[in-house]
């Protein structure tokens, strides 16, 4: 991947970052940890790798997107303000009575949002049904879902990851966001699910672990998932959550808190500063 | 009397699966591993390339069907009333009802009359808990004709629907003829004294009933409710109006079932005494599913019997 597109990613992701901030402070709560670890991939697919159009994006042929780990939303909505779905601007409203921007996304009233989720470990098994679908139809999209490390632990992603090997669906790519934590503490110590990479390969998939806030590692996954034929493909995330705002890396409280003033200038403050940075280079 | 033709609702659950096959070539058939109890093998062996079997995950299946239908498919999801509406609840809650998908929930072997298999798999409170979501529609066919009648009737009926069947063959009472259409209630005998409200299995033993009470000279109004959700009000309150009291008669339990559903549209529009009669908040058990069924008073021969103590008090 060449440096132009690196930095522009970056520049993106920074913009990402500020509209998930925004959409948590206003809202006074959700979940910035999750969303700051995904910002970089999101980013990457709707910015670089996925077949969307925010004026047709009911298109049958388009790529899917089942953001499985819900509880993100806010990543979700900025990628998709940023891409043209909807006014950067909205993504204040977020989680306000009246707003589309549901604290977890709802297919019905949200532009580009492709499933209704938020209720954990559905969101795999929505996409293999969509995966399946495009097969019989015989159509070229790709279907990916986001999950969280965490979010594995729910029995039903595992029907989902037999099912999507049992049927061959090599058009599902799965995006695993390893990021360690989840509510209550680590996941190692709350109920590990490792090691993930046996776990799915026993399941039949094609696994890559890549670094999750690496753009040129996303970049030769996808390729790569896009190469294997007859299996689905996970994408191993090693990801911080928080990424991006060095108060909330790795701090298991930010997994559900919005900031307060202060800390909203903070976080705004970094962020802003470090988009400056970025855009000063392109120049 | 010519021995009557007995079938189970499943298999009118089968065969209209085939039927609407023709005319919705985009249709698709899930099933968890129970294929031959639901009757989907028959579709299955029709239409293989649009049969997927989901294995024991039930959970799994709604999801799958989800996402199938969030492409603009006709799907079915298949399985036991107990798995689909007990297992997989928060999957439809979730993944099909609340986003609003065209998921067709074909559950069988609802009821006491499952038999052998006893209680763990005996579901009677499928009705209560899909009942209780927005967007869903819940459909209870009577017999074979009117179960394929109500899933060929899904061929221009869109959003999430449960429809529950049951697994032992009975009358089939519905001619060729008959039209089924969605929330509307069918007068099965006119009757001036009381009006007896069932569904299901549960329609043609309060046929039954009313045969004879009217040889005991009690005329009973008989209606066919296979649509609890959205239930047809007009039927319901004209009976309330017109005979003063209502029986109902369900194969569930007696909490949040047919009979809820007929005392919440009573209870608005023309308080009246209403009687339910079903399970009485109890598990099932083992047994053939006709002495279960007498057992637990889901018979013609209960039905008299609370009807003529309803007409008396």
């Amino acid at each position: 991947m060449d440096e132009k597109l690196v930095r522009e990613l970056e520049i993106d992701a920074a913009k990402v970052r500020i509209g998930i901030i925004e959409g948590v402070y206003n809202a006074k709560c959700g979940h910035p940890g999750g969303a700051l670890s995904i910002a970089d991939v999101l980013t990457y697919m709707y910015k670089h790798r996925l077949n969307v159009d925010p004026n047709m994006p009911d298109d049958p042929k388009r790529d899917r997107v089942v953001l499985s780990k819900g509880h993100s939303a806010p990543a979700l909505y900025a990628v998709l303000a940023l891409r043209g779905f909807f006014p950067f601007d909205e993504l204040k409203t977020l989680r306000q009575s009246g707003s589309r921007l549901e604290g977890h996304p709802d297919r019905k009233k949200v532009p580009g949002v492709d499933a209704s989720t938020g209720s954990l470990g559905q969101g795999i098994s929505q996409a293999c049904g969509m995966a399946l679908a495009g097969k019989m139809s015989c159509e070229s999209y790709k279907v990916y879902t986001i999950l969280g490390d965490g979010e594995i632990e729910e029995g039903m992603v595992w029907e989902a990851a037999m099912f999507a090997s049992h049927y061959k669906l090599d058009n599902l790519v799965a995006i695993i966001d390893n990021n360690g934590l989840q509510i209550d503490g680590k996941i190692s110590e709350v109920m590990s699910p490792y090691p993930i990479e046996e776990k799915f390969e026993a399941f039949g998939w094609n696994v890559i672990t890549i670094n999750g806030h690496d753009f040129s590692q996303m970049e030769k996954a996808f390729d790569a998932a896009e190469r294997v034929f007859e299996k689905p493909t996970v994408i191993i995330l090693k990801t911080t959550k928080g990424k991006g705002i060095d108060y909330m890396e790795n701090a298991l409280e930010w997994h559900g808190k919005a900031p307060g003033d202060e800390d909203y200038q903070r976080a705004i403050k970094q962020l802003r500063e470090h988009l400056a940075e970025l855009e000063g280079s392109v120049k | 009397m010519a021995e009557q033709v007995k079938r189970a609702t499943r298999e009118g659950y089968g065969d209209g699966l085939c039927e609407l096959a023709e005319i919705r070539p985009d249709m698709v058939v899930l099933d968890a591993d129970l294929s031959a109890a639901t009757k989907t093998s028959v579709f299955k062996k029709a239409y293989p390339e649009r049969h997927f079997n989901c294995g024991i995950s039930e959970q799994n299946m709604m999801g799958v069907a989800s996402g199938i239908a969030s492409t603009g498919r006709l799907v079915f999801a298949s399985s036991f009333a107990m798995f689909a509406a007990g297992r997989a609840f928060e999957i439809i809650r979730n993944s099909i009802a609340y986003p609003q998908l065209n998921v067709k929930i074909g559950a069988t072997h609802g009821g006491i009359s499952v038999g052998e298999d006893g209680a763990t798999h005996q579901c009677c409170e499928d009705v209560a808990i899909m009942r209780a979501l927005p967007n869903m529609t819940v459909i209870v066919p009577a017999d074979y004709v009117e179960a394929k009648a109500a899933v060929m009737a899904m061929a221009n009926f869109e959003g999430p629907t449960y429809l529950r069947f049951g697994r032992l063959a009975v009358p089939i009472f519905n001619g060729d003829d008959y039209k089924f259409e969605v929330g509307k209630g069918i007068t099965m005998k006119d009757g001036k004294d009381i009006t007896i409200i069932a569904s299901g299995l549960m329609v043609a033993e309060a046929v039954e009933a009313a045969q004879a009470l009217h040889e005991q000279g009690i005329d009973a109004r008989v209606i066919n409710i296979h649509t609890i959700k959205p239930i047809d009000r007009d039927i319901i309150v004209k009976a309330a109006k017109e005979t003063g009291k209502i029986v109902t008669v369900e194969e569930h339990n007696i909490i949040g079932g047919l009979g809820s559903a007929v005392g919440d549209v009573v209870l608005e529009e023309c308080p009246v005494p209403v009687i339910k009669i079903g399970v009485n908040d109890v598990y099932g058990h083992s047994g053939p599913a006709k002495v279960l069924l007498k057992e637990f008073g889901l018979c013609a021969e209960n039905i008299v019997n609370v009807v003529k103590a309803a007409v008396k008090n």
